[in-house]
């Protein structure tokens, strides 16, 4: 059994409902500890990564980053030797990411907050909570990898709702645009304000942001593998793991050596 | 384009039509059967091919498959006379071919086919002509139906967003437990805010004070919810306050202030709404906030703010004409002002 009292997050934009979060949580699990509150998207990652709870109740529109995107760079960063936090994501009205959830069994609550629906949550919480004690070793990579490919799942039935259509990105180089097809690029790496595009022999640079960008490729043929990079599947030649446990993946056209992060390694397993 | 399936079905019914004349011919005791279809077909296929062709050629547009003016009146006089110029002569080939017993005298005389063929073309074109345009109307009004209700939907949806609606009753919902009286507050402010927005009357004008109010009504309800985030702050001449404008024009210029530039930024922000005289006959209405800014790249408005940017614009155009200016720019210190010029009189 679980000794020590569970603890949650609350990342939540207006403060009423916070505190009113706060309030019923505290009715319906008085053993529930919530640690922090906070209003925005970046403060939830860094508060998250720093306090490591056991519960994270995610609005999912925020300043700064969504929850879902919070949620991902949360599971990204979370150490390995530790469980990964159960998710609950708060929304007022997201049609699009209501379907997601379902289908992936992610648990959800609407606003404004009804003490039944929260009072069945809580009841999931409590049972993963139970059982969550006895998992070690194996046990624990195991529960930590199921939830890192729901979480992925999540991230791709939300980016699968908008009918991919690119098929040339089109990057100035001087003052003329040249016209990159979609299946001569290698991969996509953000950065800063920029978004790398990198063929077999050049290298472009748009000023699209990934997050935007994304939506408008084909799923199947490019994969997310760190929050920053994207890689066209049939551009990899191998996946690989260091002494680490650390994924990479080398190119078929390109020199370069590219990290997966730990959300989208659960992607690279043989046939 | 050239579509064949009209086409294919006048010649249908040109034949069908063709068989019918043939039989009644027969049937009035004018000349042998076969004769009659022979005569019948050539004349009548002949003109309905240059009518249907000679129409398409001209055709106004492709909507309406038919010539303007001259042309449309020459169309049938042009396909009755190719029909028995060509015509007559082929019935007449058959004639020798099949029936050369006849004579002459057998043959249908000119005046005959003539009438018929007068009559049955002009008989026809009319008819098709009247059956395409129906069909083209029909259309068209099921076409305008179906924008004016996606327009209404839309319209309603941009600014009933469901996002702000049920974020507004969970605060709603907190507030009636925990202080009953600012619930009562923020429900009046509400039951303003649908009122005004759902009575959906884009037409006419009300007071800028009446304008203001609405705005006041959203502001105080996106405070509640927003708390320390959103300051404002309202500022109407009180001898502006009766001047006319055009209901929920400032509304959505302070709707994209807030879900744009103000909720996504960690520190939130402020809005201030302003309306002064920029000459003496020009009202100068403003919004200008501190919060993130345009979207980098011109015409790629984050989503759901081009749709009200654009409505403003054609209610403008429509309503003063080029005596009315809309601007958004970019404050130079981040954040957005959104201007509107109006006339004090409209434009007659």
């Amino acid at each position: 059994m679980n000794t020590s009292p569970p603890r949650a997050l609350i990342a939540e934009d207006e403060p009423l409902l916070a505190l009113a979060l706060q309030q019923l949580l505290g009715q319906l699990w008085p053993q529930l500890h919530i640690e922090a509150r906070v209003a925005d998207g970046i403060s939830a990652v860094q508060q998250a990564l720093t306090r490591l709870p056991d519960l994270l109740f995610l609005d999912i529109r925020m300043p700064g980053q969504t929850g879902l995107e919070a949620a991902a760079e949360i599971a990204d960063a979370w150490p390995e030797e530790q469980a990964l936090p159960a998710i609950v994501f708060v929304t007022a009205y997201d049609q699009y990411a209501l379907a997601a959830f379902e289908a992936c069994a992610m648990d959800y609550v609407l606003k404004p907050v009804q003490a039944a629906r929260l009072g069945q949550t809580v009841q999931r919480l409590q049972q993963w909570w139970q059982q969550r004690q006895p998992a070690q070793g194996t046990d624990l990579a195991m529960q930590n990898h199921r939830q890192l490919e729901r979480l992925l799942g999540l991230q791709q039935q939300l980016l699968g709702q908008v009918p991919a259509a690119l098929q040339i990105i089109q990057a100035s180089v001087g003052n003329q645009i040249h016209m990159v097809r979609v299946q001569d690029i290698s991969y996509l790496e953000a950065a800063d304000k920029y978004l790398r595009v990198l063929t077999a022999s050049q290298e472009y640079l748009i000023r699209t942001p990934l997050k935007d960008l994304l939506p408008q490729l084909d799923a199947r043929e490019f994969w997310q593998i760190h929050r920053g990079t994207v890689v066209r599947a049939q551009a990899i030649a191998s996946a690989q793991r260091d002494e680490s446990g650390r994924l990479s993946l080398l190119l078929r056209d390109r020199p370069e050596k590219l990290a997966v992060s730990r959300l989208y390694a659960t992607r690279f397993k043989a046939m | 384009m050239f579509a064949p399936a009209p086409l294919l079905r006048h010649a249908g019914i040109t034949v069908a039509a063709c068989l019918l004349i043939a039989a009644a011919l027969t049937a009035l005791g004018q000349g042998l059967w076969d004769v009659n279809l022979a005569y019948s077909l050539a004349i009548g296929l002949i003109s309905w091919l240059s009518i249907d062709l000679l129409r398409l050629r001209w055709r106004e547009s492709d909507q309406i498959p038919w010539p303007r003016g001259l042309r449309g009146m020459a169309v049938v006089p042009l396909g009755i006379a190719a029909g028995l110029v060509l015509g007559n002569p082929l019935g007449g080939l058959y004639v020798q071919q099949f029936h050369p017993e006849l004579p002459a005298a057998g043959r249908p005389s000119l005046w005959l086919p003539f009438a018929i063929t007068m009559a049955t073309s002009i008989a026809m074109s009319w008819g098709f002509y009247v059956v395409g345009k129906s069909r083209h109307l029909q259309m068209q009004a099921e076409q305008a139906q179906r924008q004016a209700a996606e327009a209404r939907l839309s319209l309603l949806q941009a600014q009933l967003e469901p996002h702000m609606l049920f974020n507004t009753l969970a605060n709603l919902r907190v507030l009636i437990a925990s202080d009953a009286p600012r619930a009562e507050q923020m429900l009046d402010h509400l039951i303003a805010y649908l009122r005004a927005t759902l009575a959906g009357s884009r037409n006419g004008t009300h007071s800028l004070a009446s304008e203001f109010a609405l705005l006041t009504d959203y502001l105080a309800l996106m405070q509640i919810r927003m708390g320390d985030r959103l300051t404002y702050s309202l500022t109407l001449p009180a001898d502006l306050a009766g001047l006319p404008v055009p209901p929920l024009l400032l509304q959505p210029l302070v709707e994209n202030s807030i879900r744009h530039g103000l909720e996504p930024q960690l520190a939130g922000g402020h809005i201030a709404v302003q309306a002064g005289m920029l000459d003496d006959s020009h009202l100068l209405l403003s919004v200008h906030d501190n919060g993130l800014g345009l979207p980098e790249l011109p015409g790629q408005p984050p989503s759901g703010s081009g749709f009200g940017l654009q409505q403003i614009r054609e209610r403008l155009a429509s309503r003063y004409g080029s005596a009315a200016r809309f601007d958004l720019t970019a404050d130079s210190a981040g954040g957005t002002w959104a201007c509107i010029a109006l006339p004090l009189k409209p434009q007659p």
